[in-house]
């Protein structure tokens, strides 16, 4: 592999993790703020992928901002709506029956919602494979070295995410509201007899966490397509990037996505054969060295 | 009086099961059959669950690595025998168990729970993407286990009623097994562990050993669980080592009632039954397509309404009772 195809696998490598860190960092902060296990996170990152490929047709080919093409801009913005709509219901009518429930009842809980959604997901659109088309103006592709080119799009796709984990890191550690979800994770009773309502906190932590696997989903649907089943394996990953970061850490997310995006990117590469199965082999060795991930934190 | 009423409904389902074969017809026998294999498998995570207070959720890779060890054995068309295949898977899925118990105990709770869903990933694509098993078409076994007496065969263990006495014998030996392992010391140990680790540690009892112990165990019991769905079926797939099969397996136990082997069992069969209830055409017509959606919602209601599962369901209405003539006296 020559210089310029080594770069290109760092880019899709770099690509494939800031998505996952996406999906995972919503996982980790419900795990660490209410301390729920939730299979059905996976869900709701197909539900975006379905969103993205519902809604483009609706709203992608009509809005049109100055002389931008707004409209898959516009689309993100009513997906995300929906989402964090979709996300605070959930909290209320399901998710807020499970806090005091025990671990196993939340896997069972949550793998039927799995079935559920996955149902409801076959009644509302069927089962066929969909493309999603990536929006006219991100359709092209810079050359790389004379010879191999890369697709604008999945360059557009990671500055997006970038700049989702850099709000994300803002919000957290710099803004009240930040302040007071870490405080819930830490000590739930100790922030509610400070006077800050917890639920409500919890509920928009759960929407918030709905949001970015919705919003990742979204943005992953043009280069992945869209087909049942997809919820699998980024929700299997996803476990595996907050394990290896630490639960509850989204700093430890951040950097084992972007861990795993790389095993992932050059496994395919170097080792066609093992490559589902380095991530795991990885993770093997991170909970032989720490056992609690990279960067638990009190 | 009160043991016999304790023991009266397994004594009646095994009458029950007993005198089936006399008028079910092959299909329901397959049915069964396909049952009693869950409920071992069912039984081998009870023990870890309900037992040990260990939640894994990658337990269907050891079901699968005792039917691809099975399949090994039987590649070719000479049959071997049933005692030496089963004793082969029982062995790889152990084999596989005893690392994947060292690794996963180092942590508990969520983690525990994510970090054997992992291990079992790592089974699935081991079989799904590379050439060791024909990958994700999965295989065929080439000859069926053989049970010989003297020398001469004595029945073929794939048609309907063999494999039907041969499940249910072997479910039967299964759970009298745990029976006797619950009220051993080994057993009382893995209780305390359940309910209280740091005491036991605190009385001297090497806690991760017994983890590692009963973590093995119930791998390996998958493993024969693995062994006779493999002999039946005739073929594996990597399937069988999805997180869905390990969902489904957990869903089956909490559902049944966790901490009761009857809970295991109770629920193998609610799971089948429900299964096959919404998947019906005769009742749901077109939205037994749908059957899931049902399935996930009843599941959902189960979990709510009965914390502890079907087989807690008497004492629940008992105590209802009870309240109500309080209330009326």
């Amino acid at each position: 592999m020559g210089g310029v195809g080594f770069l290109i696998q760092c880019l899709n490598a770099v690509q494939y993790g800031l998505l996952l860190f996406l999906v995972a960092s919503g996982l980790t902060l419900v795990f660490g703020a209410m301390g729920v296990i939730n299979l059905a996170h996976g869900s709701f990152y197909m539900v975006g992928a379905y969103l993205a490929y519902a809604l483009a047709p609706w709203i992608g080919a009509h809005v049109q901002i100055g002389s931008l093409h707004g409209g898959f801009f516009a689309t993100l913005a009513v997906g995300l709506l929906l989402s964090i709509a979709f996300g605070y219901a959930l909290e209320w009518a399901f998710f807020s029956l499970l806090y005091e429930r025990e671990h196993l009842q939340q896997v069972l809980m949550t793998y039927a919602l799995i079935l559920v959604l996955e149902e409801l997901r076959s009644v509302l659109v069927g089962d066929d494979v969909h493309g999603v088309p990536v929006p006219a103006w991100l359709a092209g592709a810079v050359p790389i070295g004379g010879l191999l080119t890369y697709p604008v799009y999945r360059l557009f796709l990671s500055g997006v995410c970038l700049l989702v984990a850099l709000g994300l890191y803002l919000l957290l550690s710099r803004t009240r509201l930040g302040m007071a979800i870490r405080a819930g994770a830490s000590n739930r009773e100790m922030t509610q007899a400070l006077g800050l309502d917890i639920r409500l906190l919890n509920r928009l932590v759960f929407a918030g966490g709905v949001a970015l696997a919705v919003l990742a989903g979204m943005l992953a649907a043009p280069v992945s397509s869209v087909y049942p089943g997809m919820d699998g394996q980024v929700l299997i990953l996803s476990f595996v990037v907050v394990v290896i970061g630490g639960i509850g850490s989204v700093r430890g997310a951040f950097v084992a996505a972007l861990l795993v995006g790389a095993v992932d990117a050059f496994g395919a590469v170097f080792f066609p054969q093992a490559a589902g199965v380095l991530v795991y082999v990885v993770m093997a060795a991170v909970l032989l060295l720490k056992p609690e991930g990279l960067f638990r934190h009190a | 009086m009160r043991r016999a009423l304790k023991i009266a409904p397994a004594i009646l389902s095994l009458v029950g099961f007993g005198i089936c074969p006399l008028f079910a017809d092959a299909y329901a026998l397959d049915l069964l059959s396909k049952t009693f294999v869950l409920a071992i498998f069912a039984l081998s995570l009870e023990l870890l669950v309900g037992q040990t207070g260990l939640v894994s959720l990658g337990h269907g890779a050891f079901m699968a690595l005792g039917a691809y060890a099975s399949a090994a054995m039987l590649r070719t068309s000479d049959p071997r025998s049933f005692l030496l295949v089963m004793i082969a898977a029982m062995a790889a899925a152990g084999a596989y168990a005893l690392p994947v118990a060292a690794l996963s105990l180092r942590v508990r709770g969520m983690y525990f729970i994510m970090v054997t869903l992992a291990f079992a990933q790592l089974v699935y694509y081991v079989f799904h993407d590379t050439k060791i098993a024909d990958g994700s078409d999965g295989t065929y076994l080439g000859a069926a286990p053989r049970i010989s007496l003297g020398g001469a065969p004595l029945f073929d263990v794939t048609r309907s009623l063999p494999f039907y006495v041969v499940s249910l014998t072997v479910l039967i030996a299964v759970w009298v097994f745990l029976a006797l392992l619950a009220r051993s010391r080994f057993g009382s140990a893995l209780a305390g562990i359940r309910i209280n680790e740091q005491r036991m540690r605190a009385a001297g009892f090497q806690t991760t050993s017994y983890k590692v112990a009963a973590f093995v165990l119930a791998g390996m019991i998958a493993g024969l669980a693995g062994f006779l769905k493999a002999s039946k079926d005739g073929y594996v797939n990597p399937a069988l080592a999805s997180w869905h099969q390990s969902g489904a397996v957990l869903v089956m136990i909490v559902f049944g009632g966790v901490g009761r082997l009857a809970g295991a069992v109770t629920g193998a069969f609610a799971f089948v039954f429900l299964e096959e209830l919404y998947k019906s055409e005769a009742l749901f017509g077109g939205a037994a397509k749908r059957w899931q959606l049902m399935f996930g919602l009843t599941i959902i209601a189960g979990v709510l309404l009965l914390p502890k599962g079907l087989v807690g369901l008497p004492d629940r209405l008992r105590r209802l009772a009870r309240e109500r003539a309080k209330v009326h006296a």
